[in-house]
């Protein structure tokens, strides 16, 4: 893990037809930091997010990710994302495990035969029958022994050990979240990127699926959280960004509940229920 | 592919090793047949047309259970009617030129084309839409019938074959060519099915993931046009999609995880193709059509036992652990629980 500023953005405008649907975005997320996005439907928030991770390419100004241009980072391992329920089939027969699985992938194939300084010539000789397995597993996508424990090392940190080989479908709102964690925690990610995480979820595991979130940030994964709870994010997020378009406001959670911010943006329709703690 | 090699001689070199494999399998069969008594394993275009149904029922739901998942099930449709004017092309071309290509080798360049194209209109649209895929079905069966009805005086090859499937016509050659597409399609699903499962599950977390996921899409689609040419010799066009889709849900409502939904597809698969091959040869009707009532019937089989399953309840729903973040990675939850948090 490195001390590269996380995400920066600077001056970026994008829109997908002629209107822009961010403009003068600038935005740094240092390492660390657990940031929420607000906004009304439609701000922004998404295309926000996508243009942080590289999904998106701004039309003006820049957009980096861990210090190299956003669209260019190949290194997956290092984010997590969740997303408000995947996009695939609500039928698709998988289990928990193996969505958790999925985590370990960028960490699969032939990169692995690279080490730091050694080669695989190097290694071949001194292990012939072990370099050609090795050369055999990455060809094939295969998970060694280490990366099952990683898995498993996720499904305990998020608490659903007992559902790994639950198919997803049978899992309610919350549990179905906390898999989506554990396989961005199996990737080993420093980055957790959250779409609305707890849209449809009920309001215990709501709070234990924040709990949870929190306890990962204290330990050093930057978080960033796009959310239309915000009452969620008052209690849980220490900066908010407001953005309807462009942004209204980006500092500490107990400035923007005193400051006019969420008034302008959401066009003076909103109010926080429940407030920061 | 230069003409030289297209044409049958060049071909039926590069296929040599193939049809090795081909008649150690047709004497296996032949000694099958005289130790069981079994009428229809005494002739040579039935050991072939078993081949073939045989690799269809292992590649069709290997694919088809990507497709479906992805809500694609009308690709599978829409190529094989492309594949349909491949064959056209490859008529056409012998008839006019004296080409002497195998016309599933046109088949097989005309559907990927095509599948690229799906690809193409795809991603410029930024979803996969029923109007692209009807337009490019409309338009390969279109090109299909133009070409044979242009030519319709000097082919003396009737396309009911193509149409329909049939087992009786599976020759070395097309065998052969079915035996190249297996490798390739099982070879190429062997080193991406990590990804081709994650962009299937979750495209957007498959792309953060640093995958391309357009061009695991087009890898999709164009084994996917590899796998309906190859089905094509015995299912037929109108019927060859069946495949990719019937064992796949049948499997679906059964299993469990997704390794064990390919495996019971391709099971379910290949009793629908021998049943249905038995029962069309034993009963003079067209192999297509019976393999296709018997995967439905099978998959009537497996809605019921999937319902059965879900009556009896599986095992009591387990608690949850707890949130154990402090001491991940190396970490161990502690012994105590938090509150049931139930599922459905």
């Amino acid at each position: 893990m490195t001390a590269d500023t996380v995400v920066d953005l600077a001056d970026v405008e994008f829109g997908y037809t002629a209107t822009p649907v961010v403009r003068e975005v600038s935005l740094r997320v240092e390492p660390g930091e657990y940031v929420a996005i607000v906004g009304p439907n439609g701000s922004g928030k998404s295309t926000l997010m996508k243009l942080m991770l590289g999904l998106l390419q701004p039309d003006s100004g820049t957009a980096s990710l861990f210090g190299e241009p956003a669209h260019e980072f190949d290194d997956g391992s290092r984010l997590g994302y969740v997303a408000q329920h995947a996009s695939a089939s609500k039928e698709m027969p998988i289990t928990v495990r193996e969505v958790v699985k999925m985590g370990r992938f960028p960490h699969v194939g032939f990169g692995r035969l690279r080490d730091d300084d050694g080669s695989v010539v190097e290694d071949l000789r001194d292990d012939p029958l072990g370099t050609v397995r090795d050369i055999a597993n990455a060809a094939s996508g295969r998970l060694s022994a280490s990366d099952w424990e990683r898995v498993d090392e996720a499904l305990d940190t998020v608490g659903m050990s007992a559902f790994a080989n639950r198919r997803v479908t049978q899992l309610s709102g919350g549990q179905r979240q906390r898999a989506f964690i554990a396989r961005a925690l199996a990737s080993e990610a420093d980055l957790l990127v959250l779409d609305e995480p707890t849209v449809g979820v009920d309001a215990e595991s709501v709070e234990a699926f924040y709990d949870l979130l929190a306890s990962l940030n204290e330990q050093g994964i930057t978080i960033l959280l796009i959310e239309h709870d915000l009452s969620a994010v008052m209690n849980h997020a220490e900066r908010v960004v407001c953005l309807n378009k462009e942004i209204y406001f980006d500092g500490p959670t107990d400035e923007f509940v005193e400051s006019d911010a969420l008034a302008r943006a959401f066009g003076g329709a909103a109010s926080i229920v429940g407030g920061a703690e | 592919m230069s003409a030289p090699v297209l044409q049958g001689g060049g071909l039926d070199a590069l296929l040599s090793p193939l049809y090795w494999i081909l008649d150690v399998w047709s004497g296996l069969l032949s000694w099958l047949g005289e130790v069981t008594g079994l009428g229809l394993l005494q002739y040579g275009f039935m050991h072939r047309a078993i081949l073939v149904g045989l690799c269809v029922g292992i590649i069709a739901p290997l694919i088809g259970t990507f497709l479906v998942h992805r809500q694609l099930a009308l690709i599978g449709d829409a190529l094989a009617h492309t594949a349909f004017a491949g064959v056209a092309v490859g008529l056409f071309l012998n008839a006019v030129i004296d080409l002497g290509v195998s016309p599933y080798l046109t088949a097989v360049i005309v559907a990927m084309l095509a599948a690229l194209l799906i690809e193409l209109i795809s991603e410029t649209t930024d979803a996969y839409n029923d109007v692209s895929m009807a337009i490019v079905l409309s338009t390969g069966f279109a090109l299909g019938t133009t070409l044979i009805s242009i030519n319709a005086g000097g082919l003396t090859v009737s396309v009911d074959q193509y149409l329909f499937g049939n087992l009786s016509t599976v020759t070395s050659q097309s065998a052969a060519i079915l035996l190249v597409l297996f490798a390739v399609v099982v070879g190429v699903v062997a080193v991406t099915r990590n990804q081709l499962l994650y962009v299937t599950f979750d495209e957007t977390a498959a792309a953060v993931s640093g995958l391309s996921v357009s061009w695991y899409n087009r890898i999709m689609v164009m084994l996917t046009a590899l796998v309906v040419v190859g089905a094509m010799q015995i299912m037929g066009v109108i019927l060859v999609a069946a495949m990719l889709v019937v064992p796949v849900a049948g499997a679906a409502q059964v299993s469990r995880s997704f390794t064990e939904s390919l495996l019971v597809s391709v099971v379910l698969a290949e009793i629908a193709v021998l049943l249905g091959i038995a029962i069309s040869y034993y009963a003079g009707a067209t192999a297509g059509g019976v393999v296709v009532l018997v995967a439905v019937g099978i998959y009537a089989l497996a809605v019921f036992a999937g319902k059965i399953q879900t009556a009896i309840g599986e095992d009591a729903t387990p608690q949850m652990g707890s949130i154990d973040a402090g001491d991940a990675p190396d970490g161990h939850p502690a012994g105590s629980q938090t509150p049931s948090e139930d599922a459905e």
